[in-house]
């Protein structure tokens, strides 16, 4: 398909996920929850937003492996809280 | 089109969707061993669910033509208590010759612990005794992409196993190429929310070529889709592909992966 076709086909259904997204994240901020309120899901949401438009290729995967563990080795017991969607703790920053 | 669902589980779905997946063009399925959406409360309860995978469901899917296949294991998320997991896999050799059994599976991770690895690695070393093949169940969600590295790290410590003979499944655009860089085939579920739409699973395809790949619906108790694998069909069809690239990966590819057991004869 061409750009032309790939936007004919997929363009309106993309735009309502985005707006979606954008309706999601303003029920967030209106739900009660307290100024200390911390989830790793929203940063890790917002993190990965960056990546949609930061220009390079694989936004697909980039996503993904953001919101992957970053860990290697494997655990001695099951976590007691539920799969989240991202990893329980943020990954380590990036170096200089 | 003619498809084969090489992973639905249809102990969970009702007579009416073996109608119309045979309405869709379904001739096949092949069901693996899982998790029931509860702990089994003894081993026994295993060997009830086998004889309900190698007697039962045959019987359910034939009045609609569909070849009903399976896959027989103690799945990763029951494994955490070795002992438990060692008794469900003594009784899976008492098994083995049924007609319709493929190999072991779905074997894998599930929350990436040391139990769970070490019951993988057994099935791994009892599949390779038992010259089967492997169907393997990578991990949902953020634990997906270091469960299928252990994974692969576990195949490759045995080193008695073809990576022509392993199908690692439910891959995703951050796991398929470590998959298929190493040999082995590769599965994309077409799962709501989770895993990979009909849309994406087009996108890998196109990007990485239709070798060693097919899609499965993976249809269970929970939110999912029975005719995801014809809806697939669809997207790929409409995005200008020809029919017989469709049925490389809904038809061929399937039937060249499980045709290596003997017993498989579907499409």
């Amino acid at each position: 398909m061409t750009k032309s076709q790939v936007l004919d086909r997929y363009f309106l259904e993309h735009r309502a996920k985005l707006i979606d997204l954008a309706a999601f994240l303003d029920r967030v901020d209106r739900a009660p929850g307290g100024d200390n309120f911390h989830d790793p899901r929203l940063p890790a949401l917002r993190e990965a937003l960056a990546l949609l438009h930061d220009g390079q290729p694989d936004r697909a995967r980039r996503v993904l492996e953001r919101f992957s563990d970053p860990t290697e080795a494997p655990l001695d017991t099951a976590p007691p809280a539920p799969v989240l969607g991202v990893p329980h703790h943020p990954p380590p920053a990036a170096g200089p | 089109m003619p498809y084969i669902d090489p992973h639905i589980h249809m102990v969970s779905r009702t007579t009416d969707d073996y109608a119309a997946m045979a309405a869709a063009g379904c001739v096949a399925v092949t069901e693996p061993a899982f998790w029931a959406g509860f702990d089994r409360s003894s081993p026994e309860g295993f060997r009830d669910y086998f004889r309900q995978l190698t007697q039962v469901e045959p019987r359910r899917a034939a009045p609609f033509g569909i070849d009903h296949y399976c896959w027989l294991c103690v799945n990763p998320k029951e494994a955490e208590d070795p002992a438990f997991a060692r008794e469900v896999i003594q009784l899976i050799p008492e098994f083995l010759d049924a007609p319709n059994v493929l190999g072991i599976g779905e074997i894998g991770l599930n929350r990436n612990t040391r139990n769970e690895l070490q019951i993988l690695e057994e099935q791994i070393a009892f599949a390779a005794e038992h010259d089967q093949l492997i169907l393997v169940h990578t991990p949902h969600l953020e634990d997906k992409r270091k469960g299928t590295t252990l994974i692969l790290d576990a195949l490759r410590r045995n080193g008695n196993i073809s990576t022509d003979r392993v199908l690692i499944d439910h891959v995703e655009e951050h796991t398929i190429r470590m998959v298929l860089d190493e040999g082995y085939w590769a599965g994309m579920t077409l799962y709501p929310d989770t895993k990979c739409t009909p849309q994406r699973a087009a996108d890998l395809i196109e990007c990485y070529g239709s070798e060693r790949l097919w899609v499965n619906s993976a249809g269970d108790w929970g939110h999912s889709d029975p005719l995801a694998v014809p809806k697939f069909q669809q997207e790929f069809r409409a995005r200008g592909h020809a029919a017989d690239a469709v049925d490389r990966v809904t038809l061929d590819n399937p039937r060249a992966f499980l045709s290596q057991c003997e017993r498989f004869s579907a499409g």
